[in-house]
């Protein structure tokens, strides 16, 4: 197909000439069937305008249901009626011309000035809106007609489609749309520019409707209820009404009825075909269904969400996908799905029957719909068979060469596996399907982090390839160990989580020893065979040497081979950022990792090391070794790490909070009281004048100050206590020191003291004149009444301590569905604005037309994925590297 | 006050703009195997361009500091 480039779009109005040309039938019923079942002509669901029906045929182009696309009709408009959709413009209209002569009312310098500067923005293919505006504006002003020197008299919009004429004696008169179509029709052709329109393709009177285009059946179709009921559609239901309407207006008008019931059905009319158009505006109350349900008319169908446009057009629903809730299953690859059975035998892979493959097939083919099986075959003469219980065997029996069969889908499937909000490409990857009872899809952990997803409840959904060329992109360019490395910040983004770090961080913390059964038993299901020689052997009871392997050997076992590596891991406290000189490999915390020849020589395994986004073996093996091995160690890692804890346990609860008594003591005097008693201090010298203010505060923004700082460091002395008693025997501080999950700050509000609440980085100061709660005296500035809880969570708040705490919490639930709902709007916007952006192959990104963005993408011309943490070379490594090596030789 | 005491082009955050010669665009357009018209555009009004006696259809080439590449080069077509 060749590619067509769109050279430009017209926009019109639509002439009653038109309109009446485009018809295939004019439409006077206001009903749809007859009693004999069948379309009634000239109704509205004619058989000249499309067909619903099966069995009928068109009687306009002679095709069946599905062959006729569909024919407009049209309605005779007893009177004329104003467009909702126009009637500003028609008001805009009036106001700028003669109600004469019906020209522009601009003198002839001014006219040729706008006319010239229309006609320049349309050669520079630009807006003309902002001067079509202007010639509105200028317009409106004159009250006399420059060419017929008629008084003009002021016209007032009384939406949403009447127009009042006022006089200079303020006398009223409502227009009708007969006299305001007739003025319209009067402005001249030559004039029309000025208003941005060519009189060609729009004459103004055409925004008056006089003939009223009804859209085929096939846009309106009727849905039969299940009890055999016929259901009309909105637009029908609508069209019905004004059809009745519009006969009531002839007749009345025919008989001679007063001016006032003839002018009560025009509004009537022009209500009907306003909310036809649109039912949502305002200041008319909705037509509604008998249900009381208000209609989905024209604009309803377009506008929003689910409107054509973003919800048929830019998004549809597809076949071959499923959805249901994740869980999680450490024991499947990193690249798997476990997939329910019962979605597998739903969704199928079409293959085609060669002599290769026509075995399996016919076995496949023996187990009918029984898992691994099929659904449907299509023969050779290309008759597609359901396969069933009965015909299954025999089908079998049949197949041959150049058949097709609708197979299930089996383990080693490769299928996109997606989250939403889809927000980065790493939200769809291919996963290999692994069918599993049960009816979750099962994930490993460690690709959670790229679809941001937890196993609370969140749900997945999944699309079956259903070609081999589709299937080919996914594996080369989807498949999970192929997006290991972030496109964003050039580090892993699949990795250990949560207990994976935590598993390695008990394996290899310190040295802990393994007899021989233990050591296997730590690597059952990787696939390492040979344990290396023991780090040594201690004696049993028994008086015997038995030989054991430390934790960190058998971490090393999972590492290629020749690795050399060098890290600081999280457990490091910043030693050379404070000035300290690192202690290397005589670290107390073990934060100084050294890998050598495959060997874990010192250092303690933490987030750093195989954390997602952190993940510095990982990334040393991706890049180093390649995928498939990065891949192999993130498994291996992962189900060591889960042997481990398993081994051990790991647990937290409440008492793991629990302090001894002489802490408690420590904290509430050292810390708390202490911040407490200096708060009060520096209130005293406030009152007392003695304060002084800080350069750029007043006194009191100072006072604030200086009290935050003091509450703040009070939270922070409290938690450096609670520290002192807490080891890392302690799971939680265990966690949190190796980035398994939670921080050191958790911990503190846990077990020492929650600290200080705060709105907008304020204390609390809301609430009652003076003071947040009727508990405090007004006035009060103590850390207490401004939101200060000196209790910990495990010793419970205080009421005045929860209501406050309450208060703060607002804010940072507030804050988060703020932000949310405003970062995906924003996140839409900028996906719409750079999708067709493209880098091209000599490295410069161009849009569509080929015109260029950027030179160099991203000035540097670097694929963050590929780089070393968005550099192209990390030149500290690569110095470190050399150095090390000429100090080994 | 006079119209030069504004000029913009001597701060820091202005990158450097200068004007091509025929034979450098000509040579810029062959090694990207482009057409005059997609390059960026940039008006003749935009300050940055004022001070440098350019016309529409000239091409300036413009150097930035650019945080991932240090300094980045850019071509701009100057349009009405
Ligand atoms: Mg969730
Ligand atoms: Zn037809
Ligand atoms: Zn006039
Ligand atoms: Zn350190």
């Amino acid at each position: 197909m060749r590619l067509k480039r769109i050279k430009g779009i017209k926009f019109g109005l639509l002439s009653p000439k038109e309109i009446r040309k485009m018809s295939a039938s004019k439409i006077i019923t206001p009903d749809t069937y007859g009693e004999d079942g069948f379309p009634i002509e000239l109704g509205l669901v004619n058989q000249r305008i499309g067909v619903i029906d099966p069995g009928l045929r068109c009687k306009t182009c002679g095709g069946r249901m599905g062959e006729c696309p569909g024919h407009f009709g049209h309605i005779e408009l007893a009177a004329p009626i104003i467009h909702v959709g126009y009637a500003k413009m028609i008001y805009r209209m009036l106001a700028a011309t003669c109600r004469r002569c019906g020209k522009v009312l601009l003198g002839e310098e001014a006219r040729a000035k706008f006319l010239d500067g229309i006609e320049q923005q349309k050669e520079k293919q630009a807006d003309v809106g902002d001067v079509v505006k202007l010639v509105f504006k200028e317009a409106a002003k004159n009250d006399v007609c420059p060419f017929c020197d008629e008084i003009q008299k002021r016209i007032k919009y009384d939406k949403p489609t009447g127009y009042i004429e006022i006089d200079k004696e303020d006398k009223e008169r409502r227009l009708m749309p007969t006299d305001v179509r007739e003025r319209l029709e009067k402005i001249p052709d030559e004039d029309i520019p000025l208003f941005g329109m060519d009189p060609k393709n729009a004459r103004p009177e055409w925004m008056i409707i006089t003939v009223l285009p009804v859209p085929p059946v096939t846009a309106r179709p009727s849905i039969t209820l299940e009890s055999g009921q016929r259901s009309e559609d909105d637009l029908t239901h609508k069209l019905v009404d004004i059809i009745r309407i519009n006969q009531r207006f002839m007749e009345n008008r025919d008989a001679g009825a007063p001016q006032l019931i003839i002018e009560d059905l025009w509004e009537l009319l022009q209500y009907h075909i306003s909310t036809y158009f649109n039912n949502e505006i305002p200041s008319i109350p909705p037509a509604r269904h008998r249900s009381g349900r208000p209609l989905k008319t024209m604009t309803q169908r377009l506008k929003g969400k689910e409107g054509r446009f973003r919800g048929s057009l830019s998004g549809k629903r597809v076949n071959f996908s499923a959805r249901t809730v994740i869980s999680p299953d450490p024991e499947i690859e990193i690249d798997e799905v476990g997939v329910p059975k019962d979605i597998a035998k739903e969704l199928t892979i079409n293959v085609n029957v060669t002599e290769r493959n026509l075995e399996a097939i016919r076995e496949t083919l023996k187990r009918g719909s029984e898992h691994p099986g099929a659904n449907y075959v299509r023969r050779s003469d290309d008759k597609k068979v359901k396969v069933t219980e009965t015909n299954h065997e025999l089908l079998a029996e049949e197949l041959g060469v150049g058949w097709k069969v609708e197979r299930h889908l089996q383990d080693g499937d490769i299928v996109l596996f997606n989250r939403q909000p889809s927000l980065h490409r790493l939200s769809i990857m291919a996963h290999y399907v692994r069918v599993m009872p049960g009816r979750t899809f099962r994930l490993n952990p460690t690709v959670c982090p790229p679809y941001n997803a937890d196993y609370d409840g969140d749900e997945m959904n999944m699309h079956v390839l259903q070609t081999e060329e589709a299937r080919a992109e996914a594996k080369i360019l989807m498949a999970v160990k192929r997006n290991i490395m972030s496109p964003r910040f050039g580090r892993p983004i699949i990795g250990g989580i949560h207990d994976y770090i935590t598993g390695l961080f008990i394996l290899t913390w310190g040295e802990k020893r393994f007899e021989k059964e233990k050591a296997q038993d730590m690597l059952h299901r990787i696939n390492i065979h040979d344990l290396g020689e023991p780090a040594g052997t201690f004696e049993s009871s028994s008086s015997i040497q038995v030989p054991y392997w430390t934790g960190k050997q058998l971490f090393g076992r999972i590492l290629p081979k020749q690795m050399d590596l060098q890290f600081r891991g999280v457990v490091c406290e910043k030693c050379i950022e404070r000035g300290e000189k690192c202690k290397k490999e005589n670290c107390p915390r073990e934060a100084y990792v050294v890998i050598k020849e495959g060997n874990l020589v010192c250092g303690v395994i933490d987030e750093m090391a195989i954390g997602s986004f952190k993940g510095k073996i990982i990334e040393q093996i991706f890049r180093l070794y390649g995928e498939d091995e990065a891949k192999k160690f993130i498994n291996d890692a992962a189900r060591l790490a889960i042997n481990c804890i398993k081994q051990s346990g790991f647990s937290f609860g409440i008492s793991d909070e629990d302090i001894p008594k002489e802490g408690k003591v420590q904290i509430r005097e050292e810390a708390v009281y202490a911040a407490e008693h200096k708060v009060e201090e520096l209130i005293r010298a406030y009152d007392a004048e003695e304060l002084e203010a800080l350069p750029g505060r007043s006194l009191e923004e100072t006072l604030e100050l200086l009290i935050m700082q003091e509450l703040g460091r009070a939270r922070d002395d409290a938690g450096d206590i609670a520290e002192r008693y807490l080891g890392i025997e302690n799971a939680a501080v265990l966690m949190a020191k190796s980035g398994a999950r939670g921080s050191m700050l958790n911990l503190t509000q846990m077990a020492a003291c929650v600290g200080q609440q705060s709105v907008r980085g304020e204390r609390i100061n809301r609430g009652y004149q003076g003071r947040t709660l009727p508990h405090f005296k007004s006035g009060d500035r103590r850390a207490e009444a401004h939101g200060f809880v000196r209790a910990s969570f495990k010793d419970g708040l205080t009421a005045t301590e929860y209501f406050l705490h309450a208060v703060g919490g607002r804010e940072a639930l507030v804050d988060t569905a703020v932000r949310t709902s405003q970062s995906g709007y924003f996140q839409r916007r900028l996906i719409n604005a750079l999708q067709d952006l493209e880098v091209k192959n000599d490295g410069t990104v161009r849009e569509t037309r080929g015109t260029v963005v950027q030179f160099k993408y991203g000035d540097d011309g670097v694929d963050p994925s590929k780089s070393e943490c968005g550099k192209v070379v990390d030149i500290d490594e690569i110095i470190s590297d050399i150095v090390e090596e000429d100090v080994g030789a | 006050m006079k119209k030069e005491t504004l000029s913009i082009l001597g701060h820091e955050l202005v990158p450097e703009h200068i004007l091509m010669d025929e034979s450098e665009v000509k040579e810029l357009l062959d090694k990207y195997k482009i057409k005059r018209v997609q390059l960026p555009k940039i008006k003749v009004s935009d300050p940055a361009i004022n001070g440098l006696g350019a016309k529409v259809g000239d091409v300036v080439e413009i150097t930035r500091q650019s945080r991932t590449a240090g300094k980045a080069l850019s071509f701009r077509l100057i349009i009405e």
